[in-house]
């Protein structure tokens, strides 16, 4: 006879594979996966499907801090197709019985999550920026809503326990490659059920915002595409980035790779300069974790200045000619 | 002939205007004017340029209290040409599980369709999962972070779906479900004429006793919602230095030491 103290608890991270690499969000899991797995005195294992997997690459999750990988290999795995993704993943879990399964909430993870947790009749809470354990060892998910105004703290009824988790706020553990671990080759199944089929993929340019440290933001106050010109003097000079509110990108002014925002990117730079920008809710909910924010915004009532460390109330078209002139004879100074 | 399209509404509140309390974890809902989830303008308008184009007819469906009526008048002002609101004190309190749950189980009972559009996320709930719950539930494809859509015919539909650093274009047979993103179109603005057309519109209104041949009500509202929010915390606002200046050389010259001092520049 067992009893439930004998079965140990397990937690499952999900490794999400995009052509050759693994994406980055699979070891930051792994890292938390761990730790909460520490605290139940769990066992942490690692999904991973893709198609010519090395063991090296599975490898990689023990060393980041996998017991077990399971791993399938197999071609249907070769693009993001979800439904064979979804099926495979919920036989494992009706098989393993996971306590908690932990997802990235990138793009796929965000479309790929709903679809194992409707299946499997559970709970899944979206784009996790904290998850802890509480003194019942139940999982505490804690997620921003209402265009990030708030922090929910999120309990599941139901096992598994299944969360989505933002890029970028879970620590990686350092590389052990002295940890050991299983690798078990699973059979795929490939289901019946279809699903839309790939015509065509394109990279998107490699521009990518939320990697920046620094980054200079244009709103409507730049008045048009010629100011971006300028404000990527500025931010070549700082060794940054230029960034935008959505009104330019609506405009068509530069390219939605740029935008900050609920519906664009969410920043966390070293330094964030607001150009023209009023501070609309939806422009903070993607930048005001920024370590040091300076505005530059004619309107002294605009909501920005409430949110920044620095603020000039001023033409920018007169601000940014100046920080440049500044810091280009600073550079000169210091030679 | 002609499409069978439905679209998932649902009433939010302007989030611009929400006050938040900060000292009691509250959201007073009521401080702010109730709309359609901007998004979900972005899926109806979806379904209306693709009425246009094909024939068809665009039913929208929410899920939400009596006053959410007014978002599908406001619906059928700018395209729909039914709308049904599923509302019952039963359905509250419904997490994105017993909310897609509670969806499907409508759609159900709507009968044939070939494609479903929503929003990517909703600005309350915040989650880009319903749909994608939808679809599982209902036992059809979804295709989400669709950016553009490229062809539609009777029988397919072609569409760019944005996965991170990549794009894919993407063809389907119906049925379907489809997450716009806002890049999708410019949703249009209601005519007048358009608005006093809806106002007299009848919106249908199933309570949870007109779905009962579909439905488990063992699986709608809060207490068929297997996640439950246990606490919520208004964020303070990071303290910040709010140094003001206005003098434009003075200030960039201040501005520049602190940055100095912080290692920025
Ligand atoms: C669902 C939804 C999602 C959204 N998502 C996003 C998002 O992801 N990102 C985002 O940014 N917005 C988003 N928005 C839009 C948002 O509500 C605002 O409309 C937008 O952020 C405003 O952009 P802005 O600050 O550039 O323009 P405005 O609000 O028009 O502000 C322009 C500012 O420039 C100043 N200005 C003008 N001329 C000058 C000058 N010469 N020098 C200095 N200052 C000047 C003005 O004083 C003003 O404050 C979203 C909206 C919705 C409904
Ligand atoms: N109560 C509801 N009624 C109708 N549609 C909804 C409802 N909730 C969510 N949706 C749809 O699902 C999408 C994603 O919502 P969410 O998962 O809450 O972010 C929305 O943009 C709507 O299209």
């Amino acid at each position: 006879m067992t009893t439930s103290s004998e079965i140990k608890k397990k937690v499952i991270v999900f490794a999400e594979k995009r052509d050759d690499l693994i994406h980055p969000i699979s070891f930051e899991l792994l890292g938390k996966g761990r730790e909460i797995a520490d605290k139940l005195n769990a066992e942490l294992s690692c999904v991973l499907l893709g198609y010519r997997v090395s063991r090296e690459q599975a490898m990689e999750l023990i060393y980041y801090g996998a017991d077990q990988v399971f791993l399938y290999d197999n071609i249907v795995f070769k693009e993001l197709n979800i439904i064979p993704y979804k099926h495979n993943i919920v036989q494992l879990v009706k098989r393993e019985k996971p306590d908690i399964f932990l997802f990235g909430a990138t793009h796929f993870g965000r479309s790929l999550a709903p679809r194992v947790a409707a299946a499997l009749e559970t709970g899944l809470t979206a784009d996790c920026i904290d998850l802890q354990v509480d003194e019942n060892g139940d999982l505490i998910q804690i997620r921003p809503a209402f265009t990030g105004n708030i922090l929910a703290h999120i309990k599941t009824k139901t096992k598994p326990v299944m969360s989505t988790v933002r890029y970028k706020v879970m620590q990686m553990r350092e590389k052990d490659q002295a940890r050991k671990g299983q690798i078990i080759n699973e059979a795929t199944e490939v289901p019946n059920e279809r699903g839309p089929r790939i015509i065509r993929k394109e990279r998107q340019a490699e521009f990518n915002i939320t990697e920046a440290k620094i980054i200079v933001s244009g709103g409507r106050g730049l008045g048009t595409s010629e100011g971006f010109k300028l404000l990527k003097e500025l931010a070549d000079l700082l060794g940054g980035v230029v960034g935008a509110s959505r009104t330019p990108v609506d405009e068509g002014w530069i390219g939605k790779e740029h935008q900050v925002g609920f519906s664009g990117n969410t920043v966390k730079p070293k330094l964030y300069i607001a150009c023209g920008i009023s501070g609309s809710p939806q422009h903070l909910a993607g930048m005001k974790e920024s370590e040091t924010i300076i505005a530059i915004n004619t309107d002294p009532s605009a909501p920005i200045h409430r949110t920044a460390d620095y603020s000039i109330i001023s033409d920018l078209y007169q601000v940014i000619p100046e920080m440049i002139k500044q810091i280009k004879a600073r550079k000169v100074n210091r030679t | 002939m002609g499409l069978k399209l439905i679209v998932l509404i649902k009433q939010v509140p302007d989030i611009a205007k929400v006050r938040f309390d900060v000292e009691k974890g509250r959201i007073d809902r009521s401080s702010a004017e109730a709309e359609i989830n901007p998004f979900d303008l972005n899926a109806l308008e979806a379904a209306v340029q693709v009425k246009e184009k094909v024939g068809g007819i665009v039913t929208a469906i929410s899920m939400g209290p009596p006053q959410a009526v007014t978002s599908l008048k406001d619906a059928i002002a700018r395209g729909a040409d039914e709308a049904i609101l599923l509302e019952d004190k039963v359905f509250a309190g419904a997490d994105t599980w017993a909310t897609s749950y509670t969806l499907s189980c409508a759609i159900r009972k709507v009968g044939d369709f070939d494609l479903i559009f929503c929003g990517e996320k909703t600005v309350d709930g915040d989650t880009g999962q319903v749909g994608a719950e939808v679809a599982e539930q209902l036992g059809i494809p979804h295709i989400y972070y669709v950016s553009k859509i490229n062809d539609i015919s009777q029988d397919k539909i072609k569409v760019m779906s944005e996965v991170d650093e990549s794009s894919y274009l993407l063809e389907s047979d119906f049925p379907l479900l489809v997450s716009v993103t806002k890049d999708v179109n410019k949703p249009r603005l209601p005519t007048l004429r358009d608005k006093l057309k809806a106002m007299k519109a009848e919106i249908k209104v199933w309570h949870a006793n007109d779905l009962s041949d579909v439905i488990n009500l063992a699986n709608v509202g809060y207490f068929g919602s297997p996640t439950t929010v246990h606490k919520v915390v208004i964020p303070k606002e990071k303290e910040r230095q709010g140094k003001t200046f206005k003098d434009v050389p003075g200030g960039v010259n201040f501005v520049l030491d602190a940055l100095e001092a912080k290692k920025l520049i």
